[in-house]
């Protein structure tokens, strides 16, 4: 298939920092590979663990579509917009840093850890105003299909952002197989396993690999054992 | 005299506390000099009196202003490399100023 990428979990890059250990997809912070810079305007897929009552300080962002989805445990999001708010898996998370937002981000649990997915798009318009945003979203509703949980239209299914790109997670039995479409044409698809073994258009992915390509066609993703995973559709130019 | 080794970066941005976010990161690499403008006009004449390899173009400046930048800078040194930084803070910056400086 051309153009596509390939990552292995076991490639990542790791940073242990003590109080968080980070899986990044995608060169971040003093991490870097230029084989490994982006995946048209997906730019940081980073698979955090923070632990207990740990978490990132103040810091300031701009002009970044940050996105976060917690898989295990709680996360406590304060920002200098005024929110203060919980996240628990089962709910996303969508930052528009745009002219520039400073945030913190805490484990609220003081002795479990929480895991989640800190993903980073490039947004379609520089400059907007910021704006932070969190839903939830019903789990029955990804078992054997995919639920869109983030599009760039307000009015659609789940939390919106600031980019041409759309998020649907899915819970496949074995044995399940069924096709993805592109919300839309000409986009790249990320496929990111958050457990599990999947083909995707042949390509067998296991637990926390990613494979990024540009579909000329619907995609064919089968389960080869009960897997949940995250499609991250992105255009390539904005 | 300018130190040949060092790697001067301009960072211009109007959110000041996110420039000067970003001016710290970039002087915690001991071969990096980073200088703030908060404008155009600073720009300007940052690169009118500075020798500068690098600039980055961060929040609040709009697609106008950074061709007029990036205009200046070829004008100055077609060698001046001109990037839009993206993010605010320590996440991409490091990436960003190597993949420039390699010529990615």
């Amino acid at each position: 298939m051309k153009n596509s990428v390939l990552h292995p979990a076991a490639s990542r890059f790791y940073a242990d920092h003590g109080w968080l250990q980070s899986a990044q997809t995608f060169s971040f912070h003093g991490n870097y590979d230029p084989q490994r810079i982006q995946f048209g305007a997906l730019r940081v897929l980073n698979d955090d663990t923070v632990n207990g009552g740990k978490g990132f300080g103040r810091h300031p962002h701009d002009n970044m579509e940050i996105i976060s989805i917690p898989l295990e445990g709680t996360l406590e999001h304060q920002d200098s917009l005024g929110n203060v708010a919980v996240i628990r898996p089962g709910e996303i998370q969508v930052m528009s840093a745009g002219t520039g937002v400073y945030h913190t981000e805490f484990n609220k649990d003081q002795d479990e850890p929480v895991t989640f997915l800190q993903i980073w798009l490039y947004p379609k318009k520089l400059n907007v105003t910021p704006r932070y945003d969190q839903m939830e979203y019903t789990s029955g509703n990804r078992h054997n299909r995919f639920q869109q949980i983030l599009s760039p239209d307000p009015s659609d299914e789940g939390v919106w952002i600031n980019q041409d790109a759309w998020f649907h997670l899915a819970e496949l039995d074995k044995g399940f197989e069924t096709d993805y479409a592109l919300k839309k044409e000409g986009n790249g698809m990320y496929v990111f396993v958050i457990e599990g073994n999947v083909e995707v258009n042949g390509q067998l992915l296991s637990t926390r690999d990613g494979y990024g390509f540009w579909p000329e066609s619907a995609v064919s993703v089968k389960a080869v054992e009960k897997s949940s995973l995250l499609v991250i559709e992105v255009p390539e130019k904005w | 005299m300018r130190n040949m080794a060092q790697i001067n970066i301009l960072a211009v941005a109007n959110h000041p506390e996110i420039l000067e976010t970003i001016i710290r990161l970039i002087n915690q690499n001991e071969r990096w000099h980073g200088i703030p403008a908060g404008s155009l006009e600073e720009a300007e004449e940052v690169l009118r009196v500075n020798s500068i390899d690098l600039v980055l173009l961060g929040v609040g400046i709009d697609e106008e202003t950074g061709e007029r930048i990036t205009s200046l800078c070829t004008s100055i040194d077609p060698r001046i490399v001109c990037l839009r930084h993206f993010g605010g803070g320590s996440g991409l910056l490091y990436s960003e100023i190597r993949h420039a400086l390699s010529g990615g």
